[in-house]
């Protein structure tokens, strides 16, 4: 379980341009589920996304995961959290150019020392999942669209994590890869992944897979509801 | 500790294929770099071979050398003289020098006569430096003719060519006999070219001197220590040149690693940013850039030093020619005896790989300091 209280996010604090992105929110995100941030661009949904993945820290409030406090832990252990406990895909997929997708899929889990044979069949693994195998040495910049993202969803699991947060992941796709995308989450989620998506796109939130629908406004939640 | 030597091995693979990524931006970094520490290198090898040449030179110095001066003028100095100078108290030995020295107007190259002491010659033959023998294609049994000032054109048969021990010394030498060398440079009998003295306490050199300047006025004694302050002078009179050379090459250095330090690209950045935000501490990211910099530093160092080795032995510091054109006119030819100070390498390693590889660091340290957060907005 991920508990947020209180959650305040001001970016440029005590300047004229101070901005508050998230304005005290309480958000409870069951392990297992899926849940989706709903809302208009400038909301804060993908504010949200980063505190709730231990990305940024709030201004104030606490974040518990399960039932840890986590909110003021240094630099160092809080990557260490993101890096065994979430997977990112990004809206812009931000994979890295002029270097293999094998090699995209294995970079997050450089860090920890793995040896790299068992890192490297991994991620071969997780390429074959995903039937990218004979795309495993190709260039980032030589994918396609589908491709380059079936990369990043192996990257988000390279590290084996329990939570999957993803930011707009259908943005840049068209229909039939935004359905792809939610089969693959599907799959994820009967693997007993906990993923949490922010996004606009009526294909993810009108999904029979959400289970918890957060909408938000304004940097607050509008509506806090289970779709079942 | 096999985790964070396998931890270390991912970073130098990402640091590497990272590196190839960017090819050309690398390549030419690693060029210029090269070239830094080529330069650098060539006049640290350079310097410091002349200086090993001097030390062989001045081994063998005599204490004092009594040439005479006529109007303030070198002129040959009358063989009697040693009677003299044998009398002053302190003097072991006096003994009589002929050398002088030979331009060459169709090598235009100058040599130097000398007639041994201990090794005599046979009359009507020389042994010759390595480098007359190379510049004239004389060896062993050739015969090479040198006009008298009378004008009259005198051969010798070559007896032996000198060994390399040291080329700057030997190189433009030859030795020739007492008779055929009187004949050649015209010197009259019972004249030398000077006169050399060895002395029994090497404290008294200087009160020795005195004493010859008082009984031989129209003398010029020279003591062993002047010789060292003169080599000194015209080595350093080449080292200066050098390290005028080897200030700009730090110069461009500083300038280059100044560039690089405050380069880094939208592109590095932004990577930076995304391998943050998949958990990569900003330690990973410092680790990466450090082998990013030490990877490119050591091969830019390696192939500098190798190239300037190559450079300074083995093809005569042909870059640095026009510099030194008027010695290689004095010289028909040498090659410096291949000599590297130890230190001297660790100093340009300190002087050129430590400061770039903290250089890189230090602007990727303040792009990994970047919130992970900062590729999602």
């Amino acid at each position: 379980m991920i508990d947020i209280r209180s959650i305040r996010k001001v970016f440029n604090q005590g300047r004229p341009n101070e901005f508050t992105a998230i304005d005290g929110v309480d958000l409870t995100v069951q392990l297992g589920d899926v849940t989706v941030l709903k809302g208009p661009s400038g909301s804060g949904k993908t504010t949200l996304l980063t505190i709730l993945g231990c990305m940024a820290r709030p201004t104030s409030g606490r974040i518990f995961l399960l039932d840890r406090e986590i909110t003021s832990l240094p630099e160092r252990f809080l990557t260490e959290i993101r890096r065994q406990t979430f997977g990112f895909i990004f809206q812009r997929l931000n994979l890295i150019k002029g270097i293999s997708a094998l090699e995209n899929v294995m970079a997050p889990a450089y860090p920890a020392g793995e040896k790299f044979s068992s890192l490297r069949k991994r991620a071969l693994e997780l390429l074959d999942m995903f039937s990218l195998t004979h795309r495993a040495t190709a260039r980032i910049e030589w994918l396609s669209g589908g491709e380059a993202q079936r990369v990043a969803i192996a990257r988000a699991l390279v590290n084996n994590p329990s939570v999957i947060i993803a930011d707009e992941p259908t943005a840049h796709l068209d229909t039939r890869l935004s359905r792809e995308f939610m089969e693959i989450m599907k799959k994820l989620k009967e693997d007993g992944k906990t993923i949490i998506i922010a996004s606009h796109d009526p294909i993810v939130f009108d999904s029979d897979l959400a289970d918890a629908i957060v909408e938000m406004r304004d940097g607050k939640l509008v509506r806090v509801g289970a779709t079942r | 500790m096999l985790q964070s030597i396998e931890r270390q091995r991912h970073l130098i693979d990402f640091t590497l294929s990272s590196l190839m990524r960017r090819k050309g931006k690398n390549f030419s970094v690693l060029f210029v770099y090269t070239l830094v520490v080529f330069l650098l290198a060539s006049v640290m090898f350079f310097t410091s071979a002349l200086r090993k040449e001097a030390h062989l030179v001045l081994t063998n110095a005599p204490e004092i050398i009594v040439q005479r001066s006529l109007s303030g003028r070198f002129s040959f100095i009358p063989v009697d003289y040693g009677k003299k100078l044998a009398d002053i108290r302190g003097v072991v030995s006096v003994r009589e020098r002929l050398w002088g020295y030979y331009y060459d107007p169709e090598f235009k190259a100058n040599y130097t006569f000398m007639v041994p002491e201990k090794l005599p010659v046979e009359q009507g033959t020389i042994a010759i430096g390595a480098g007359i023998s190379n510049t004239r294609h004389a060896y062993e049994g050739d015969i090479l003719s040198f006009t008298s000032p009378d004008g009259v054109l005198r051969s010798y048969t070559v007896k032996a060519v000198l060994p390399e021990e040291s080329q700057l010394v030997a190189a433009d030498i030859i030795l020739i006999s007492t008779e055929d060398y009187r004949v050649l440079s015209g010197i009259p009998p019972g004249h030398a070219t000077d006169l050399v003295l060895t002395v029994r306490n090497s404290k008294e050199i200087a009160t020795i001197a005195e004493k010859i300047k008082k009984i031989l006025p129209d003398s010029r004694p020279i003591i062993r220590d002047e010789i060292i302050r003169t080599y000194d002078a015209v080595f350093n009179w080449r080292s200066g040149i050098m390290i005028v050379i080897l200030c700009v090459a730090l110069l461009s250095f500083v300038i280059f690693a100044w560039d690089r330090a405050t380069g880094l690209s939208a592109e590095e950045k932004g990577e930076i940013g995304i391998l943050k935000a998949v958990g990569w501490e900003t330690s990973d990211v410092l680790l990466m850039k450090f082998w990013e910099g030490a990877a490119i530093s050591l091969t830019a160092f390696l192939a500098g030093v190798l190239l300037a080795y190559v450079h300074v032995f083995f093809t005569s510091s042909a870059l640095f020619l026009p510099v030194l054109k008027g010695w290689s006119t004095l010289y028909p030819d040498f090659r410096l005896v291949p000599f590297i100070d130890v230190n001297q390498v660790i100093t340009l390693f300190f002087l050129t790989v430590v400061p770039y590889t903290i250089t890189t660091i230090v602007p990727a340290w303040r792009a990994a300091t970047i919130d992970p957060d900062s590729v999602m907005r």
